[in-house]
Parts: C-alpha cells; structure tokens; sequence
C-alpha cells in the first residue's frame, strides 16, 4: 500500500493544475460564500417620478436608495425604468395617493423593500403621521413564482455547461487523438477549424435552449412576453462567448481531465455571482466587479428582460453591448491561443520558410 | 521541385532538439530519418511540415494542399466509420461528390480496407488503423509525403504492405520521408538520414553509408564480451577496429547497413563522423 501512495503523491505533485485546484478552489469558495452569497439586500435602486416626487424621494430611507427624481415623468416612465432594469423599485407619486412599483423578476429586493415599506408605514404612524394611501403592484412576476426567474437563468447556465465543457472536451479529444497535429498541416485555417468545431455545439446548444425554454413554459407557466428575435440574438452573442470560453479552456489543457478542471472554474463563479441565485446588488463590492465580467450575467438580464417583462431590444442594448464585447475578447483570445497551437512556426521571424507558392511567385 | 530542412535547429526552451539538420527530398525518392528514442527523428518531421518553429535555418516545403502527414500519434478518429474518416479527409482538400467517392473507392481498394469501411477507426488493428491514417494522407495525392513511425507496432506482414504502399507513393512522383526505429526498414530507402541527439551523423544512400565505415569490422563467438569496440549480435560480438587490426580470435567480415548504423554512432561518440 506504501508504494500505492508514493506513487499517487508523487503524480499528484506533477499534475500542478489538480493540486492548484484542491487548494485554490476552497479557497474560491470561502471568497464567493463569504462576500458574495447573500440574499439580504441593502440596496434597493428606485426611481421617483410624479408631482410629489421630490418630497417623497426625501422621505424614502435606506434600502431604497433613489438613482433618478423626474417630477414630470407618469407612470408609464416609472414602468419603462423596471422594464430596462434601471430600477427595482419606481414610486408613482400623485396628489394624494402613491404607487409602488416593483420589479418581480427581482426576488429577494422585491421582498426586502415591501417589509421596508412595511416598516416606514409602522414608523410613521407610531410618529402621530398619516401616510397617503401606499398601493403596491408587483410586475411582471406578480406571485413573486420562484421558477419564473430560475428557468430563464438556468437556460443560460446549461448553454454555460455546453459551451464551456463539451466544446472544451471536443477540442482535447482531437489534441489527445492527435488528429489535431494533422490538421495543422491541412489547407484549413485555424478559424475553420474553430468554426468547423463550434459550429455543431452552437446548432445543439441552440435546440437545447429551445427545448429548456419550451419546458419551462409547460411544466412552469414561465411567460414569454418579448419578442423570440430579441432573444435569439442575446442567446447567439452568449453562445459565441461561451463556446469561445470552451476553444480557450481547450488552449490550455493537455487533456480531458485538465479541461474538466478548468471549465468547473470557469462555471462556478457563473452559478454564483452572476446574479442566477444571490442578488448582486447584495453583494460586496469587492467580489461585484467579477459578477460584470461573466457573460451569464448579462444573459440573465436579457432572458428575464425579454421573457418576463417583455423588454425590446432599446431596452437591453447595455447587456447585449457588453455580450458583444466579451464574444469579440474571447473569442479573439481563443483564435490567437488556437493559432499558436496550430501554426507555430509562422511566429518566428527568423525562420525562413519556403513554400512552393513562394517559389512559383 | 526539391523539399528539405537548410542548416535547421530547433529548440525547445534551453534544450536543442535539432542541430543545423540539412536534408533535400527529391520527387520519386523514399528517405528514411533513423535514430534512437529522442534522438529528434519527429521533430525533423513536424519542423518540416511548420509544426515547430525553427529556431534558425530553412524550411521548404510545397503548399499545405500539397503535403500528406500521418502524425506518431495516428491521425484517424476512432469514432468515425473507416469511409467518413476518408470522406473527411478528402473534404478537407476540396474533394466532393463522385470524385471523392471514387478516391475513396480505390483507396479502400489499395488499402485492403473495403471489408472494414463501415467498421470504426478506433475498432480497428493498430495494422489497419496506420494503413487507414497512411490512406488519408495519400488521397490527395500529396506532392510530400511525411510519415512519423508508421510502422511502429505492427506485425510484419502489415509493415511489408505498408512498406509496398510507401513505395508506390514515390513511384508516382511523391517525395517521401519516413522515420523508423527499425533500421533494416531504411535499407528499403532511396536515401538516410541517421540522427543522434538532434544532429545528422551520417547521410546518404544505405551502400554509401556502408561504404564510408572506416577501420576493421569482426565478429567474436565467444562468450565474454571481447576487448576493443563490440556489441551484442544474436549469441556471438561485432567488434569494430577504428584502426588498427582486430584483436586475436576475430574474424573480419564484411559490414551490413546495421553494422554500419551502430559505428556511425560509436564514431559520433569518439568525435568522428562517417566520410560518406
């Protein structure tokens, strides 16, 4: 037995990828549990519009926090502020009556600011102060239903999985086999094959995401209000980031098992600081910044937007901005890693190489 | 048109894995890169198809159209059929509809592989697999022909027939180079490229090479291990003489491409190199 144990310690101490992930990834964990997964939330963005607005702006005390007064705006601006997801909260303010507006794709802050409100109404009254009549009216998921804010999310994150891990396995199944080698001496270039590659995942993980959407509004009752085309170009951009995140996991692993690890880092931060399950407005700000550079943060801004509030393409233009950007990273990173593995010898410049093309010219 | 590394070196980090290795391939011709576990045989090859970059010298090679590669590793998918893996390939050099069907008809024909075409290539005998690989590179009718170890592993009787194929290759003009740890398989070249360490110690066609030992070759039936340069030979000892006579009680003989490969190697050590 001894020997078994020399022997595996002695492979585990060479494969430096395991052992940095037995200790990093605790540690990952410690960091995401500690700052990140919280569902209290201490800010609530709200917007003030109507006559009264400023008045009651003035009034409204932490967790709102207000981002934006119009006192000319009506209900209708209130409405377009949750739509574009400026706001969780927009207060209607009228002569005598004020409206509370909030955005039931955002559970946890929806449930933190009607106990808050709850509370200002308790506080006042015990001051000897009548409030004006409060209405509030919960949109787009008025139930506050669970699996109508998940099932789009988790849309994205089995597009994630896709993406990341079965593309990246793809790709170390060919360097393992070898038949990667031999493509780097055929007429293909490098974006053909990554595009030869990716191609079939895209068109899989597309029906994937049809049949989980399709799921999720039969078993669930999940809404889809928006419009599909709005959708499906917020799904392609994720796709094309997720599929060029599985080319880049490929890079950088010798084989399927060095895949593995690295696409299960690449997820685990997606599951829990993109927004999927803890609030990130509840999160510190310290570990916030890693939540906007994950693309299913923006994937679930845009999946709720278009699903449950209906939200056109004016609205979402920032995620879809922003996906834009993260496929033009990554996938540019992965060209140029996959270049590299493919064709090194056009790297140096020292080297003279002669092709007959060169020699007939 | 003429391929071949100039003057070539390659490293890898702070370790040289080729040394100013020159070697031309001309159309028609089977060259045979031989040498010892590590002693750069593949790197010769991946260098000159631009799988590693040199660190100085030349490459020249014909356009990628133009090159059939079967890597050490294999070069088939294991789960594809024996036809897709050919109906891939072919594609991936612009062979559609009836011609690729009919290329890959006679390839499968050549090969021995039509039983098998529906069969996948990870089902398939290591024999039957190199051939496969050998097939798909070949398909296009490749003007360089570069195979890494084809015949590694396999019985003798597929490394005769993969040795038949390799030669009609040439025969219809392709320039080929092989690398192989069996060294009576470079008798079977046009010309060799002997490699020690990353360096050509000796280069020529297998007579020349033969031709340029120098000193006194022997063989010794005894049981202990003679004195002077010797080496195991089934139950007796060659003994190599760089000059001088051979020692008492050993027969001269007349040097064989073996022999002559292992005194290129005891020569390289003593600082000398065969005048071939």
């Amino acid at each position: 037995m001894w020997a078994m144990i020399v022997k595996e310690y002695r492979q585990l101490r060479r494969d430096r990828r395991t052992l940095a992930m037995m200790i990093v990834l605790p540690v990952l964990l410690l960091v995401i549990f500690g700052y990140a997964a919280r569902f209290n939330v201490s800010t609530i963005s709200t917007v003030v519009v109507g006559p009264q607005a400023e008045q009651v702006a003035a009034q409204l005390q932490a967790p709102f926090h207000v981002v934006e007064i119009d006192p000319g705006g009506d209900r209708s601006v209130a409405a377009l502020r949750l739509k574009d997801g400026r706001a969780v909260v927009a207060v209607v303010t009228g002569r005598s009556s004020v409206l509370f507006l909030m955005d039931g794709t955002q559970l946890f802050p929806v449930e933190t600011a009607e106990s808050a409100l709850g509370r200002m109404v308790q506080r006042a009254k015990a001051s000897g102060i009548t409030p004006p009549p409060l209405t509030v009216q919960i949109l787009y998921n008025p139930k506050l239903i669970t699996s109508w804010v998940l099932v789009p999310g988790l849309a994205g994150l089995i597009l994630v999985f896709i993406g990341t891990l079965i593309t990246s396995l793809g790709v170390v199944r060919e360097r393992q086999a070898g038949t990667l080698e031999q493509l780097a001496v055929t007429p293909l270039r490098p974006w053909d094959v990554i595009a030869g590659k990716i191609t079939p995942y895209l068109l899989v993980a597309a029906v994937d995401l049809v049949v989980i959407v399709a799921v999720g509004m039969i078993l669930f009752h999940v809404p889809f209000i928006g419009s599909v085309a709005t959708f499906a170009l917020g799904a392609a951009l994720f796709l094309l980031v997720t599929l060029g995140m599985g080319v880049l996991v490929s890079t950088v692993s010798q084989n399927q098992g060095q895949a593995i690890q690295l696409a299960f880092m690449v997820m685990l931060p997606q599951i829990l600081l993109s927004g999927l399950i803890f609030p990130i407005s509840s999160m510190a700000a310290g570990v916030r910044w890693i939540s906007y550079i994950l693309p299913l943060t923006y994937f679930i801004d845009i999946s709720r937007g278009v699903m449950l509030k209906g939200a056109p393409i004016s609205a979402l233009w920032e995620p879809l901005l922003l996906l834009s950007v993260l496929a033009v990273v990554v996938l540019g990173l992965a060209m140029l890693r996959f270049r590299r593995d493919l064709a090194p010898s056009t790297r140096r410049s020292r080297t003279s190489i002669t092709t007959h093309e060169q020699l007939a010219a | 048109m003429t391929w071949g590394l100039q003057s070539a070196s390659v490293r890898f980090g702070q370790t040289p894995a080729l040394t100013d290795v020159t070697f031309l391939l001309e159309p028609s011709t089977v060259t045979v890169v031989v040498g010892g576990d590590g002693a750069g045989k593949s790197t010769c090859l991946r260098a000159l198809v631009g799988l590693v970059a040199l660190s100085t010298g030349e490459a020249r090679r014909p356009g990628r159209r133009q090159i059939g590669y079967v890597p050490a590793t294999g070069g088939v998918y294991p789960d594809l059929t024996v036809d897709e893996n050919l109906a891939f390939s072919g594609g991936v050099y612009g062979e559609r509809g009836a011609t690729l069907l009919d290329k890959s008809s006679a390839t499968l024909e050549r090969f021995g592989l039509v039983d098998a075409h529906s069969r996948l290539g990870g089902h398939l005998s290591g024999g039957m697999q190199r051939k496969l690989a050998l097939g798909m590179a070949l398909l296009h009718q490749p003007a360089l022909l570069v195979l890494d170890e084809p015949t590694t592993g396999i019985d003798p009787l597929s490394r005769s027939e993969m040795w038949r194929i390799i030669s009609r290759a040439a025969a219809g003009g392709a320039a080929v180079i092989v690398t192989t740890t069996y060294v009576d398989e470079a008798q079977r070249a046009s010309s060799v490229l002997l490699l020690e360490q990353g360096r050509v110690i000796a280069q020529g066609s297998p007579s020349s090479i033969v031709g340029a030992i120098g000193g006194t070759l022997g063989v010794a039936h005894s049981a202990t291990r003679p004195a002077g340069l010797s080496w195991r030979w089934g139950r007796a000892w060659r003994v190599w003489a760089p000059s001088g006579p051979l020692p008492d009680g050993v027969e001269p003989l007349q040097p064989e491409f073996e022999d002559a490969v292992v005194i290129a190697s005891m020569a390289d050590r003593r600082g000398e190199q065969l005048d071939v």
